[in-house]
C-alpha cells in the first residue's frame, strides 16, 4: 500500500503520541456512539463492524490485490490461501445460518451470466493495474494512497453508471441464480475450497510459506468481522453498492430522473436514495473501512509522512479510467472481491465462483498493463 | 507533499459527504430496526451489491 518513500522527520514525542491516539480512540468512539444514537443501534455496530475491518485491512496489511499478485509474480501462496480460509470459516456458520433463517437473513443471489463473468474479468484487470480492489481502494484512500483517492470518486460514478444498466446487462444471457444450502452445500463449498488451496499449494515456489502467521490472524480475524456484519444486517458484507448509491444521491439531489434505469426506479432502491446514507449498511462499512484505515495511518509513527509519488499524466489518465472501470465492471459482476468472491462464495452463491475464476485470468492482463499505463517503472 | 495531506481530504470528502446527506436526508432513529438481523423475525431489506435490486 506504500508507494512512496518516508521521508526526514523529526521522531516525536512520547507524550505527543499518546495523545493523537487518544485522539483517534475517542473520535472513533464517537463516531460510533453519535450514530447509534441518533440513526439507530444496528447503524453504530455495522459503523463499529466498518471500522474494524479498515483497522484489520490496513493494520495488518491485508488485503486481495496484493496477494493475487504475490502468487502470480512470485508464486507465495500465503495471502491467497488466508483469503480462502477466511472464505471457509465465514462458510462454515453463514450457510447454516442461511439455511436455517431463511428470509431473515440473505446471501449472494447473484446469477451468472455473460455480462457478469465479462465485468468479473475486467475487474480482476483493474484491480491489478491500480493495486487496490473494492476494499482496498477504499482502505489506501484512506491511508493517503493518492492514486486510490484520486480512484475513489470515479469508482463510485463507474458503479452507479454499472447499476444505472444492469438489467440490460444481465437480460443480455444468465442463468437461474444458484445457491449451495444445506448441510450439502457447505460441504461443497468446502471442499471447492480446499481444491483452489490445494492447487495454490502446489503451484507455489519452493521454500514460500504456506500461510504466514500474520495472514492467518487476519483471515481468521476477518471471518469474524464478516460473519458479525451478517448477523447484524441480515446480508453479507458488500462494498460496491453503497458507492454507487453515493453518486446516485448527488445525482438525484440535482434532479436528474433515474425513471429511465430498471435499477434504480426498482421499489428498494428509490427507497434508499431518499433515505439517509447511515441507514444503508454498504455505506457505513465503506464508511469505516475509510476512517479505520486512515486511523491506522495516524496511528503510527511517521505513518502520514510518506512523500507522494510523482506520476506521469498517463498514470493519472489510466487511474481515472481504470477507477471508473472497477466501479461498472463489479455492478456487472454482482460484486467486488468483496461482494461476489468473499460474500459470494462464503454464502454459498456459485456466481462468487465464476467472479474468481474470470477475475483471476483478468489478474494477469491487469499486471501486464500496470507498468505499460506508468503505474510502476517497467521491468 | 506527504500522505498527510491526501489522506486528511479523503476523510474530510466523507465527512463533507456524510453532512450533505445529513442535511438531504435526515435519519430518523425513532424506525431504526432492531440490532440484530439474525433473530429479529424481519425480513432482510438492504441494498447489496451481490444480488438484484427488489
Amino acid at each position: 500500500m506504500t508507494q512512496a518513500a518516508v521521508s526526514d522527520v523529526p521522531a516525536e514525542r512520547p507524550a505527543s503520541v499518546g495523545f493523537r491516539r487518544g485522539v483517534l480512540i475517542l473520535a472513533g468512539l464517537v463516531m460510533i456512539g453519535l450514530v447509534a444514537l441518533f440513526v439507530g443501534a444496528r447503524y453504530g455496530l455495522l459503523l463499529a463492524v466498518g471500522l474494524g475491518l479498515g483497522v484489520l485491512l490496513e493494520g495488518m496489511r491485508f488485503g486481495f490485490a496484493g496477494p493475487w499478485r504475490a502468487m502470480i509474480l512470485r508464486r507465495e501462496p500465503s495471502g491467497l490461501v488466508a483469503q480462502l480460509l477466511s472464505i471457509a470459516l465465514v462458510a462454515i456458520v453463514a450457510i447454516p445460518l442461511l439455511t436455517s433463517h431463511a428470509g431473515e437473513l440473505v446471501g449472494a443471489e447473484a446469477p451468472i451470466g455473460f455480462a457478469m463473468v465479462g465485468g468479473a474479468f475486467v475487474f480482476g484487470a483493474c484491480m491489478q493495474i491500480l493495486l487496490g480492489c473494492g476494499s482496498g481502494t477504499l482502505v489506501n484512500a484512506g491511508s493517503g494512497n493518492p492514486v486510490a483517492l484520486v480512484a475513489l470518486p470515479f469508482f463510485a460514478i463507474g458503479s452507479f453508471a454499472g447499476a444505472y444498466g444492469l438489467i440490460w446487462w444481465t437480460n443480455l444471457g444468465a442463468l437461474p441464480i444458484l445457491q449451495f444450502r444445506g448441510v450439502t452445500g457447505l460441504v461443497i463449498t468446502l471442499v471447492l475450497l480446499a481444491l483452489v488451496a490445494g492447487v495454490t499449494l502446489w503451484r507455489a515456489a519452493p521454500g514460500t510459506v504456506w500461510l504466514s502467521r500474520r495472514h492467518a490472524l487476519a483471515a481468521v480475524i476477518l471471518a469474524g468481522l464478516a460473519i458479525l456484519y451478517l448477523a447484524v444486517a441480515g446480508q453479507p458484507w458488500g462494498v460496491v453498492y453503497g458507492l454507487g448509491l453515493w453518486a446516485a444521491k448527488v445525482v438525484n439531489v440535482f434532479g436528474v430522473d433515474l425513471s429511465g434505469s430498471a435499477f434504480w426506479s426498482a421499489p428498494g432502491s428509490v427507497a434508499r436514495l431518499h433515505a439517509s446514507l447511515l441507514t444503508d449498511y454498504t455505506s457505513l462499512s465503506d464508511i469505516g473501512l475509510i476512517a479505520g484505515a486512515f486511523g491506522v495511518a495516524a496511528w503510527r509513527r511517521g505513518g502520514l509522512d510518506a512523500k507522494l509519488p510523482n506520476y506521469r499524466a498517463r498514470a493519472w489518465v489510466a487511474t481515472i479510467i481504470t477507477g471508473f472501470l472497477l466501479g461498472y465492471s463489479s455492478r456487472l459482476a454482482f460484486g467486488c472481491n468483496v461482494g461476489a468472491f468473499f460474500s459470494g462464495i462464503s454464502t454459498g452463491s456459485l456466481h462468487g465462483w465464476a467472479w474468481f475464476v474470470a477475475a483471476f485470468a483478468g489478474a494477469f492482463v491487469g499486471i501486464r498493463l500496470r507498468p505499460i499505463l506508468g503505474l510502476e517503472a517497467r521491468t | 507533499m506527504t500522505r498527510a495531506f491526501t489522506a486528511t481530504v479523503a476523510i474530510v470528502s466523507i465527512a463533507a459527504l456524510v453532512v450533505f446527506d445529513l442535511v438531504v436526508a435526515p435519519p430518523n432513529p425513532y424506525q431504526a430496526p432492531a440490532v440484530f438481523a439474525l433473530g429479529s423475525g424481519s425480513a432482510a431489506s438492504g441494498g447489496f451489491c451481490g444480488a438484484l435490486p427488489k
